[in-house]
């Protein structure tokens, strides 16, 4: 391909120009947001809108990880955006396999109801949510925001993890049970080392959603035990003021996770790797 | 080893009845063809054989056992993919030996009996690439060691040799006749390529729609097709057929040229003649059965093609051996060879002479 496709140095420069001009527009919040951090408390309003302070200080950071309970909130969000991603993507993974696999009743009508799902926004049924949840005496439990956060994100994984099983030719399974497995053998040595991009997104994907959720959070907690870290956040602002230094500082910390995350599944998310299964 | 039988075997999906009253024996050590159009059912029927596909209908045993239960991995039975189907995470040595490490093998054996193979089919120094490292014929190769590496009851061909190129198809044929003159396993082979079917075949099925139109071997086919189906999907350039009706001594052709074939018995039935382009010769306008002009002359180097348009009967299409000094235009005489015509009635079956 690359070789017919003739470029001249122009349109080479042009490229990489409208690249640079995307990832800039694109990391310019993160880096406000970085910036923000490190400045002093004093200089945020004076200095306005200068690209870079013109004195550097860590002690938002400090502040945000002795003073406040900011670690508490990032091990409720964790344990919280784990969960949620494992119990998501493992019914995901089996669900997905099954739409992609198998034909049985009712299969288009489950794909419809679970699309249906996605359709309407999420403010509708907080109501619903908070009394089923108050009447089985969940209310300000972790529990309750891995139940509900794996139910909103279960359509969704499942599509996406479906798409990935289609991508795996049947062929493969089925070579895989005449050479001696049971269809459960060949999904295990066969289709899930193949699945693991998949997985890797899926799982990438749920934690994310998790991690940042707000409104669900805040309904359903309001105990400073099991404050998750969105809910957190919202400590720093406060009647009359808002701790912007702070606020910010913990925000870069709650990247954290999510690049850790992404650096962690990012060689699983390298496709091709069932490039030579069948004919090329 | 095994002596493979298809007793009224009948394939639904739902409702849909696509094949029923498939009957088959095939012998200990046989090689047999499937061959037939696109959505004949050949593909199929060798999958519900391997045990991929559900049989909706009668029995299918192997040495007498009954199997239509039996799921796939219980069947002793290997499968070559059109596909290759390799396990894309799996090393070439790995992708071969995956069914004996399934089975547990000792490690001993494992390794003997995939080198083996290896060297069977010169893969010797690949063992320890990825399928996608490795050319189209490659791949193709390592699929066929998977297969043997097993010594299974009977191999399972699926068209493996479709989505190379021709010279290399020409090439893995031959492995895989030599293959199976070696190992004297039984073999079904399915393929849409007549040339494969022919060359390759002990008995050839073919298949059309769902129902066997004839078993034979390949000369037989070719000889005596049992009908117009067979007559046409067998032989290539594929044979001519002329419409007839019964004359004095014979038959009359459409434009009314008389051949003197001798009619069977339910002689008023014939209403076609088959005959094969190299049964058809191009002669003098004074020894000619039909005359008509050269339409189109294909030079092949071994063989010439002449399609011939013949007034009255349309295009005739006529073999001749070598080089034919015929240019495009030129009137043709043709002569019939009597004696290799086929007569097929009204419902395309074959009358025997």
């Amino acid at each position: 391909m690359s070789a017919l496709r003739r470029s001249t140095p122009l349109a080479v420069t042009g490229k990489y120009l409208a690249l640079a001009f995307y990832v800039g527009f694109a990391l310019f919040p993160l880096y406000w947001l970085a910036k923000i951090a490190i400045t002093p408390d004093k200089l945020i309003y004076t200095e306005g809108t200068a690209l870079f302070p013109s004195k550097v200080t860590f002690e938002n950071f400090e502040t945000v990880l002795v003073a406040t309970d900011f670690l508490a909130y990032f091990k409720n969000s964790l344990i919280v955006s784990l969960g949620t991603a494992a119990i998501t993507t493992c019914f995901a993974a089996a669900a997905g396999y099954a739409f992609s696999r198998f034909d049985f009743r009712g299969k288009r009508l489950v794909i419809a109801l679970m699309l249906i799902t996605q359709m309407f926004p999420l403010l509708m049924i907080i109501a619903p949510i908070y009394k089923i949840v108050a009447a089985i005496g969940l209310l300000n439990s972790l529990t309750s925001l891995i139940i509900v956060y794996t139910a909103f994100n279960i359509p969704f994984a499942t599509f996406l993890m479906q798409s990935f099983f289609d991508g795996i030719p049947k062929d493969l399974e089925e070579a895989g049970m005449i050479d001696g497995c049971t269809r459960f053998e060949a999904l295990r040595k066969i289709i899930m080392p193949l699945t693991l991009p998949g997985l890797g997104a899926t799982l990438g994907f749920v934690f994310t959603a998790a991690w940042s959720e707000l409104l669900f959070a805040l309904m359903l907690i309001n105990s400073n035990d099991t404050m998750t870290f969105p809910v957190g956040l919202l400590t720093f602002v406060s009647k009359f003021s808002v701790d912007w230094g702070q606020m910010m500082a913990a925000g870069v910390l709650a990247l954290v996770p999510s690049c850790l995350f992404f650096i962690f599944i990012q060689r699983y998310l390298v496709q091709g790797l069932t490039s030579g299964a069948v004919k090329g | 080893m095994a002596r493979i039988q298809l007793n009224n075997i009948a394939k639904s999906y739902g409702s849909v009845e696509v094949m029923r009253d498939i009957n088959l024996t095939i012998e200990d050590g046989e090689f047999i063809v499937l061959v037939g159009p696109s959505g004949c059912g050949k593909s199929t029927l060798l999958r519900m054989i391997a045990g991929l596909e559900p049989i909706s209908g009668g029995d299918f045993t192997v040495d007498g056992k009954r199997m239509n239960e039996v799921p796939p991995r219980d069947r002793d039975m290997a499968m070559v993919f059109q596909s290759y189907a390799l396990y894309p995470h799996m090393d070439v040595a790995r992708n071969m030996g995956f069914s004996l490490e399934i089975r547990k093998a000792p490690n001993e054996e494992r390794t003997s009996k995939v080198a083996l193979a290896a060297q069977t089919l010169g893969l010797t120094k690949l063992t320890e690439r990825l399928p996608k490292q490795l050319s189209g014929g490659q791949r193709q190769r390592v699929a066929m060691g998977r297969a043997i590496v097993r010594d299974p009851s009977a191999f399972l061909f699926d068209e493996p040799l479709s989505n190379l190129d021709a010279a290399l198809r020409v090439e893995m044929r031959l492995e895989i006749a030599r293959l199976h003159q070696r190992l004297k396993a039984t073999m079904i082979y399915v393929t849409h390529d007549q040339v494969e079917a022919l060359t390759l075949a002990d008995r050839i099925v073919v298949l059309n729609a769902g129902d066997i139109q004839q078993v034979g071997t390949p000369l037989e086919l070719y000889d005596r097709p049992a009908n117009k189906f067979v007559a046409q999907f067998i032989g290539s350039p594929t044979m001519n057929i002329l419409e007839i009706e019964p004359g004095e001594g014979g038959i009359r052709l459409k434009n009314g040229a008389a051949l003197s074939v001798g009619l069977p018995d339910g002689q008023k039935r014939a209403s076609e003649l088959g005959v094969r382009p190299e049964h058809l010769n191009i002669v003098a306008p004074d020894a000619a059965h039909l005359s008509g002009t050269a339409e189109l002359v294909e030079h092949l180097g071994s063989d010439t093609n002449i399609h011939a348009h013949v007034p009255g009967i349309g295009q005739v299409l006529v073999r001749e051996h070598g080089h034919f000094p015929l240019k495009t235009g030129e009137p043709v005489g043709i002569a019939v060879d009597l004696a290799k015509t086929h007569l097929f009635d009204p419902d395309g079956r074959r009358l025997a002479a």
